[in-house]
């Protein structure tokens, strides 16, 4: 297990296996839109708005899941100072904020026809404005700080406090009154939600897992070598 | 473990037991402050009556709405209490009586209220409509869905 960490066996699997996650995600995407766009049902209430829905979760969803890795990444490369898992940590950042932006534009595009707003200041809205400037401090003190030293220890510590910021997230909706709705699906109870409409969702969640895999492992050979040259150097 | 990584490991936990004792303090007072909207209960509670622009929230009460042109009048209810809201202006396409609302404005009395901003509050359910209606005719409705 151990010998995954090690870098060099990391990008192999890069280069062995990253043109069948990229099949993988193509299939899938094209599978989950056609299902999400067309296929699935419009929903008793806000009728054909909840196909926002199919983007909006997921990436909602992976922006927090991201910053959570990035945090344990960080965790363990100021504990055990073990180089690889601040690379993990630097090479998803963007996935992440990525993902972040999207889940806010979406929401925006959502609540304008059923709330009657772009935005409000309620606890989920916040809090995830929250983590996207978390993740802009993260990705801009890779940029400004030069010495990797410094910029490792830095980072870590930023994506160690931006971790505090997830729970919040996640419970604002059951913690404060909020606009925003509570959670749909659920892991101890049954999810408020149909199956017919559950299945494209789960598939986009899929899809969207890939492409983040994919966008790793490449940015990940790429930071391996970035770091390569500049020791060298 | 060696020295070094015990060291950190040790200035790591109790720098996270100092900061989880401060956000405690943090987050008891956001818990307060940061209220997004009152229900019509906690508005009967509060000794004085808040002035500035506040929101309420709560189910629009079944056959309240009444509409005049573009002038709403409707009850806000929490099922314990209810307040009377005006407002003018266009209405969200969510915004229906047994569904619940946010609304932005200024309190007149203490059970009268003029909005400036009507926002739906949508719920954490998603059917499709042919489910919904089998719901309604067998009587289900509303039993688990659209608290």
């Amino acid at each position: 297990m151990l010998n995954l960490f090690n870098s060099k066996n990391f990008k192999n699997f890069h280069d062995d296996y990253l043109y069948w996650i990229k099949i993988f995600f193509l299939t899938l995407v094209i599978f989950g839109l056609i299902i999400s766009l067309f296929v699935s049902p419009a929903d008793y209430l806000q009728g054909d708005t909840v196909r926002i829905m199919y983007v909006h979760v997921p990436a909602s969803w992976l922006a927090l899941q991201i910053f959570a890795v990035m945090g344990i990444c960080g965790f363990i490369s100021l504990i055990f100072k073990t180089r690889i898992f601040t690379l993990i940590a630097k090479s998803i950042a963007p996935i992440g904020f990525t993902f972040s932006l999207i889940s806010l534009f979406t929401g925006s595009i959502w609540g304008q026809p059923t709330w009657g707003t772009f935005w409000t200041w309620d606890a989920r809205l916040t809090s995830m404005l929250v983590l996207v400037i978390f993740y802009i401090i993260y990705i801009s003190s890779w940029k400004i700080i030069s010495k990797f030293h410094l910029a490792e220890k830095l980072t870590s510590i930023v994506s160690l406090i931006g971790l505090a910021n997830l729970p919040i997230i996640k419970f604002s909706v059951e913690w404060w009154n909020t606009l925003h709705q509570p959670a749909t699906i659920k892991f101890t109870e049954s999810s408020s939600i149909h199956p017919t409409m559950l299945t494209p969702l789960l598939i986009m969640f899929i899809a969207f897992l890939s492409f983040s895999i994919i966008i790793f492992l490449i940015r990940f050979k790429l930071e391996s070598l970035n770091l390569k040259i500049n020791t060298k150097r | 473990m060696n020295n070094k990584v015990k060291k950190r490991l040790y200035f790591f936990l109790v720098s996270i037991i100092t900061a989880l004792i401060i956000g405690k303090f943090i987050f008891d007072s956001l818990k307060v402050n940061s209220v997004y909207f009152f229900s019509p209960t906690d508005l009967k509670n509060t000794t004085e009556i808040p002035n500035g622009v506040i929101r309420i929230g709560g189910m629009v009460k079944v056959e309240s709405l009444k509409k005049k042109g573009n002038q709403y009048s409707f009850i806000v209810t929490d099922f314990k209490n209810e307040i009377l809201v005006n407002y003018s202006g266009i209405k969200p396409n969510l915004f229906e009586e047994g569904q619940g609302a946010v609304v932005e404005g200024k309190l007149n009395t203490r059970t009268n209220f003029v909005a400036t901003k009507i926002l739906a509050k949508h719920d954490e359910n998603y059917m499709p409509k042919e489910v919904a209606d089998a719901l309604k005719k067998t009587g289900n409705w509303k039993k688990n869905y659209g608290k």
